[in-house]
């Protein structure tokens, strides 16, 4: 064993799982995460917990594994997160706790990410679930939206003693984990629906299709339904477009539109009803998580893939983990490269996109080098399906319905970073409804300082 | 039909050939909703997410009233749910109610209104009429058909509106004509003055009234019935051009000014998952047996 190495991870062949939808990665077996484990040194002062959004003690839960004490792993991880198994596989570990790994100073950090998730998946498979609050104190917080950071807050809550309500707007919980994050990537009916089930199993109430802003405002909650604080989860919001011609034609689509499809209404399985395109050529215009995910979704519903990305292979948004992967299993990278125009033939129908050369210029205010455009460098990459992956502004949903709830210039609700307090007495706000399109563990952490400041503010009361 | 479905369907009634309607319990909708918004239905686990402009509610019994026509399979397997029987999901109000609703009185009693309800679409004009003759304002309304056996809900909008016509493009029941052949007799030949048309129907009605009412100098809204997923802003598939603007259905909608609609784009992104292109495409990747009931029943069907 080369202990400046992490114990390599099993996956599937990258042929094999270009045609299906499941799991890309295997996870560790016991041997294998008792052998990694064994790579963390417990450093007295350890930094990779800094480096954790919901501050999970690393080295002690690591610890338990390397001893063979899985449960006990388990529960020292639950005692800070109620996702474990959802941030074993989507955290970007690589900057975050692994990052500040001592090990990853001379070698590869401490495996992380992959060790939370094998105590996850064990707990899981052998039945371990974190343990009821033993005490309600009988006084009700409503959570708007049941996504990573809603899911959070709530779980955090009741273990305080609070009686939890959450008001999700779709048909099923999980926000993000169920209509964004693919399921090659987060199985469904295993990790998410477990995680979602543990959270109620804390004494949470989840209530699907109440689309708070329509079905019934944040005042008539507070007002009419006895809820004494509220925590605004609600998530990034409304899919952004170019403006350039052709965006509406048949065969565009939002990548959030495509990801819902094949995610939250299953639409690569045909036993589902929901109908899906999935393209013979896509082009895939954006180069974040978000982008992979509806690049690596096209190619498994059996399409040849570009991703088409404006700046460089350094300056890609996603995950390197990500962008590894996709290029295994066969996307094509058109960097440095901005749509112009879609093509479209007379029945409204993509037929292609024009699009134009960049090189990279002078750094911008975001840091990265700005591209811009090379003179008569058009041309014309030959697809029928585009999906735009540009971000989200957010939804007014929430914040045209509620009085007093202050907005900034981007229209993301102001919330307070430590506590979450927002503008309105008693409603605190987190996730990317406040910060604009991030993570699934920023979001959690915001849920988890959230109902810290809902405790505080409520014992104050 | 799983039993923990909690949207119960109360009442059931067949309205015309492969037209029905449906009172669900649905509560928190019945509390908050107003005339001109709409619900998502889904029906079961692996069913669609089909979007319903409201026909009525009442508040008290926590019962909203839909209107579809079964043409889709998903559809025809609505169709076939039975009182007693409940969906899986039922959400909403989405959407924006009237414009009229919030309107000052005075505006709104400045204006000769005249509703043009084509098809399925006298389902969400019949809460609109209704909801005038309540607050006090009289308006007049047309409901056309191809024939008289399509012409429905004529009973229930009859106490709300003293001036309703019918008509039929064959003339089996009132005036013989499409809609815009009524509009043009009212405005012609009976000498009839209106401010502001509300047209709801099939796409292409609503283009070719749009198309009238301009010539006619006549302020039209409608209620457009794209392709939606999820229905909250999040997805954008019910995107359309309105003047030079693109806009969401779902959260900026349903009702727009007609004349501002870009319907021929429109009609397009509605054929998508039902022209022969899509289609191709959608048997290249499935096999030639696997059905798309939401391709059909996005147009006539959902009478959004």
């Amino acid at each position: 064993m080369d202990v400046l190495k992490k114990v390599p991870v099993r996956e599937q062949d990258p042929k094999v799982r270009a045609t299906n939808f499941t799991e890309v990665c295997y996870g560790y077996n016991l041997e294998e995460a008792m052998e990694e484990a064994s790579r963390c040194i417990q450093c007295k002062n350890a930094k990779c917990i800094a480096g954790c959004p919901v501050a999970i003690d690393i080295p002690a839960f690591i610890k338990e594994i390397k001893d063979g004490n899985t449960e006990e792993a388990f529960k020292v991880i639950s005692k800070f997160s109620a996702l474990p198994a959802v941030c074993g596989r989507v955290c970007p570990q690589e900057s975050q706790c692994e990052e500040r790994c001592i090990r990853g100073i001379k070698g590869e950090p401490v495996s992380i990410g992959k060790l939370e998730r094998f105590a996850a998946d064990w707990a899981r498979e052998n039945n371990i679930r974190p343990e009821m609050p033993q005490e309600k104190n009988g006084r009700k917080v409503a959570v708007i939206g049941a996504g990573p950071a809603g899911l959070t807050c709530a779980g955090d809550l009741a273990k305080m003693g609070y009686e939890v309500t959450i008001f999700e707007a779709l048909h099923e919980p999980g926000g993000v984990l169920v209509y964004g994050i693919p399921e090659f990537r987060l199985p469904k009916e295993t990790v998410v629906k477990t995680e979602i089930d543990n959270v109620r199993a804390l004494g949470v109430t989840i209530e699907t299709n109440v689309v708070v802003g329509k079905s019934i405002t944040i005042d008539e909650l507070m007002e009419e339904e006895g809820f004494e604080a509220v925590f605004i989860g609600s998530g990034a919001g409304l899919p952004k477009f170019m403006g350039i011609p052709g965006e509406n034609a048949n065969g565009v689509f939002s990548a959030n539109e495509y990801l819902t499809r094949s995610n939250l209404m299953k639409a690569f399985d045909s036993s589902y009803d929901t109908p899906i395109i999935a393209g013979n050529k896509v082009a895939v215009v954006g180069g974040g998580n978000v982008a992979m995910d509806a690049a690596r979704t096209a190619l498994r519903l059996g399409a040849q893939v570009y991703v088409v990305y404006r700046r460089g292979e350094a300056e890609l948004p996603a995950r390197v983990e990500e962008v590894h992967h996709a290029k295994e299993e066969g996307i094509i990278f058109k960097l440095l490269t901005n749509p112009k125009e879609i093509l479209v033939n007379e029945n409204g129908w993509v037929c292609g996109m024009r699009c134009v050369t960049m090189e990279l210029g002078e750094p911008d205010e975001s840091g990265r080098r700005k591209p811009v455009e090379k003179p008569d460098s058009d041309f014309v990459l030959e697809v029928d399906t585009v999906i735009m992956s540009l971000g989200t502004s957010p939804n007014p949903l929430i914040s045209s319905t509620t009085k007093g709830l202050n907005t900034n210039r981007y229209k993301c609700i102001i919330a307070d970073e430590e506590t979450g307090l927002t503008s309105r007495e008693g409603v605190f706000a987190g996730g990317d409804a406040v910060t604009g399109a991030a993570t699934v563990i920023l979001a959690m952490g915001a849920g988890k300082a959230a109902a810290v400041g809902i405790d505080n503010y409520l014992k104050s009361k | 039909m799983a039993e923990n479905y909690i949207y119960t369907i109360v009442k059931k009634e067949s309205l015309a050939n492969s037209i029905y309607l449906m009172d669900v319990k649905a509560p928190r909708v019945a509390k908050s909703c107003y005339p001109g918004q709409f619900v998502i239905v889904k029906m079961d686990e692996k069913g669609e997410r089909i979007p319903l402009t409201i026909c009525d509610y009442d508040r008290e019994a926590g019962t909203v009233t839909i209107v579809f026509q079964a043409l889709g399979s998903s559809t025809q397997l609505m169709a076939t749910f039975e009182e007693g029987e409940a969906f899986r999901d039922f959400t909403g109000p989405l959407g924006h109610k009237s414009e009229l609703i919030d309107m000052q009185r005075e505006e709104v009693l400045k204006k000769k209104i005249l509703f043009v309800a084509g098809g399925v679409g006298a389902a969400p004009v019949y809460p609109q009429v209704k909801w005038m003759k309540e607050n006090g304002y009289d308006v007049d309304c047309i409901i056309g058909a191809r024939n008289k056996d399509l012409i429905i809900l004529e009973d229930r909008m009859r106490p709300f509106t003293e001036n309703l016509y019918i008509t039929t493009d064959d003339g089996s029941y009132g005036f013989k004509g499409n809609v815009n052949d009524c509009i043009k007799d009212l405005v012609n030949n009976q000498g009839k003055k209106y401010d502001l048309v509300i047209a709801i129907g099939p796409m292409i009605m609503m283009k070719f009234v749009c198309i009238l009412t301009k010539e006619l100098g006549i302020q039209t809204i409608v209620s457009m019935n794209p392709v939606m997923v999820d229905g909250t802003g999040m997805c954008g598939a019910c995107r359309l051009t309105v003047g030079n603007e693109v806009k969401f259905a779902c959260v900026d909608g349903p009702e727009f000014d007609g004349h501002m609609v870009n319907f021929d784009e429109a009609m397009k992104r509605l054929q998508m998952y039902k022209s022969e292109e899509g289609k191709v495409v959608l048997r290249q990747k499935e096999g030639p047996t696997h059905h798309h009931p939401g391709c059909e029943c996005h147009e006539e069907t959902s009478n959004n």
